[in-house]
């Protein structure tokens, strides 16, 4: 029951500009007349030109030999770059860390997150206390976050190595962030604990959608906690979840400014990110084509899993 | 932790009573769990800002300075440009935060009321736009920006973040604006009201805390924004909040952490300011655009 939504649909008829079945069908197939194509400009124009536009420039890139600060034009390579990427072993290592580090970090902030909002959804003294503590996070910036958990893990003047010597975990004062075995481990953490936050606040308010009287009947009923939580929360909560873990899935895969500021990839390229590789390539060594190459590839694998992902839940919802 | 199967009926109240204070014990010990997790870097970041630098250098720190001093603010102010960059955080995110919902709010408008195609496209693109990496569309933004000779430019850096915070306005405007009951629309209308009018009276009114919240949002977003200011500044009187810390912690490890600590939580207040104010309707704004669909 609107009146400007069939007004949209009655003006083509009512202006009668010739010839009229075609002016018809494509504003059936538009559905907008003057008036709302001129609010909808402002904001339609700039994605067009500078969202749409660069990143099919962007992706097209990726077969040419662009470079930065090059006089010859940009020549057309066809797949060269391509087939170059597939002998880079370092990249597929980058690769490989990045799958890790994306995997590792949206897995921790999922099960930490959950807990959280679980314990903040309960009525427990010192609540107000966890959520401003847990909203934190979210308003830093990425650097500060860096810059804060260099300060945490630094191996002289840092609070983490103190802290356990004193509680006689280890014995010496170790240097998290450029030990080959540890600085992946160390950097995930703090992925965690900069990611938090959104999630938590996307599962907390999951959790105060699902319907009070269910959880109570089946209170009622005689269902434990581990139960109650099976049989009546996690099925209202299963799309929330689904949603933000794809999301943090894909956000963590394509992150940089965090490791970029804690370890900028190292130690010899142990946490060095696809996404700071690429920027390494671009920025440093110029190679504007080749980084585009791996922009394209890291968006075909995060399509490919997200693909598979999202066709086995709705498969399960289906069932 | 008290009944993992269901509980069986002869079960004693004061048995009932016991579990259930075991599992409030537990639940506090988990709280007090994440309340340190969460807490302890902050509380780190804060106690070292206030460091003197002998303190800094000794090889047993403690959690509290010892002889808490301004000095490393004092420090960080003389040898970064940060109230330089701070102003040009200030201009940046707010000329590109206002732009973005100026704009959003017409086009969320029209999204929301006109469920077509082209509306459809919008909502499909705002999902799309998150899968891509920084990297493939800050490499063509470079080569245009550079032929408008916009590199290093903080024009350059606010149309970016213009369009980068486009997608995030868009979608929380969609769900203030679902908020708004189409029968006050309507009966503008019916009294004769033009489509602009009927925005610009009685829709942009009802959205005004939307509006806010959107507005801070995206403030935050790009006051915080990294990558896309590390490419684009070049210059030191240029650059950002975020882009002037990474000058502290120099390539050689040779890193002046008090001043850095200092710098890092003047560069967070602001947000965090803003974040305090914000709390409740972010959470309400988010799932505003989520849930009524």
């Amino acid at each position: 029951m609107s009146l400007t939504a069939p007004r949209a649909e009655e003006a083509p008829g009512s202006r009668g500009v010739p010839p009229p079945r075609t002016t018809r069908q494509r504003k059936r197939a538009l559905g907008l007349d003057q008036g709302a194509w001129f609010l909808l400009l402002p904001a339609l124009i700039p994605i067009l030109v500078l969202s749409v536009g660069p990143l099919l420039y962007g992706m097209s890139l990726a077969f040419t030999d662009s470079q930065a600060g090059r006089t010859s034009p940009t020549e057309f390579v066809g797949l060269a770059n391509l087939s170059d990427l597939r002998l880079d072993s370092l990249f597929w290592e980058s690769f490989r860390i990045g799958l890790v580090w994306a995997f590792f970090v949206t897995a921790l902030q999922f099960l930490l997150s959950m807990g959280l909002a679980l314990l903040l959804n309960q009525n427990l003294r010192f609540r107000w206390l966890a959520r401003t503590l847990a909203i934190i996070p979210w308003a830093m910036p990425e650097v500060v976050v860096g810059v804060m958990w260099r300060l945490v893990y630094h191996q002289d003047a840092g609070i983490l190595n103190k802290t356990l010597t004193q509680l006689h975990l280890i014995d010496h004062h170790v240097d998290w962030l450029t030990d080959l075995s540890l600085a992946l481990p160390a950097v995930i953490v703090v992925g965690v604990w900069a990611g938090m936050p959104q999630t938590t606040v996307v599962l907390l308010a999951g959790l105060q959608n699902v319907p009070h009287e269910l959880r109570e009947a089946a209170q009622i009923d005689g269902a434990g906690v581990w139960r109650r939580f099976a049989t009546v929360t996690w099925p209202a909560l299963r799309p929330v979840v689904m949603a933000i873990t794809a999301l943090n899935f894909i956000w963590n895969f394509n992150s940089f400014g965090l490791v970029y500021v804690l370890t900028q990839g190292g130690p010899g390229g142990k946490t060095r990110l696809p996404s700071l590789f690429a920027y390494e390539e671009a920025f440093k060594y110029g190679q504007f084509g080749y980084a585009a190459a791996m922009g394209l590839v890291m968006v075909a694998v995060v399509a490919v899993l997200l693909a598979l992902f999202l066709r086995r839940t709705l498969r399960e919802d289906a069932q | 932790m008290s009944a993992v199967k269901p509980a069986p009926r002869a079960v004693t109240p004061s048995r009932r009573r016991a579990a259930r204070a075991a599992g409030r014990t537990g639940q506090y010990l988990a709280l007090a769990a994440y309340l340190i997790f969460l807490g302890f870097p902050l509380l780190w970041l804060v106690s070292v800002s206030f460091k003197s630098p002998q303190e800094l250098g000794s090889i047993d720190p403690t959690w509290l300075p010892r002889h808490p001093s301004l000095d490393n603010y004092r420090k960080a102010f003389d040898t970064q440009p940060l109230l330089r960059a701070a102003l040009n955080s200030l201009l940046v995110a707010g000329c590109a935060s206002v732009i973005a919902v100026a704009i959003a709010v017409p086009a969320a408008y029209v999204m929301v009321r006109y469920r077509t195609r082209v509306s459809q496209a919008g909502t499909v693109w705002i999902l799309i736009s998150q899968m891509f990496p920084f990297v493939l569309i800050v490499i063509p933004l470079f080569l245009v920006l550079k032929n408008l000779h916009l590199i290093n430019s903080l024009t350059g850096l606010i149309v970016v973040y213009v369009v980068w915070n486009l997608p995030f306005s868009l979608w929380m405007l969609q769900g203030y604006v679902k908020a708004v009951p189409r029968s006050l629309e309507e009966a503008a209308a019916v009294d004769g009201a033009g489509r602009l009018r009927v925005l610009t009276g009685v829709v942009l009114p009802l959205l005004t805390p939307g509006l806010v919240a959107t507005l801070m949002f995206s403030f935050v977003t790009a006051w915080n924004e990294f990558f896309f200011a590390l490419v684009l500044l070049k210059t030191p009187e240029k650059q950002t909040m975020s882009v002037i810390l990474t000058h502290f912690t120099g390539a050689e490890g040779a890193v002046d952490l008090g001043p850095l600590a200092a710098a890092a939580v003047c560069a967070t207040l602001p947000t965090l300011l803003f974040f305090a104010l914000l709390q409740r309707r972010l959470v309400g704004g988010m799932l505003a655009g989520a849930v009524k669909g």
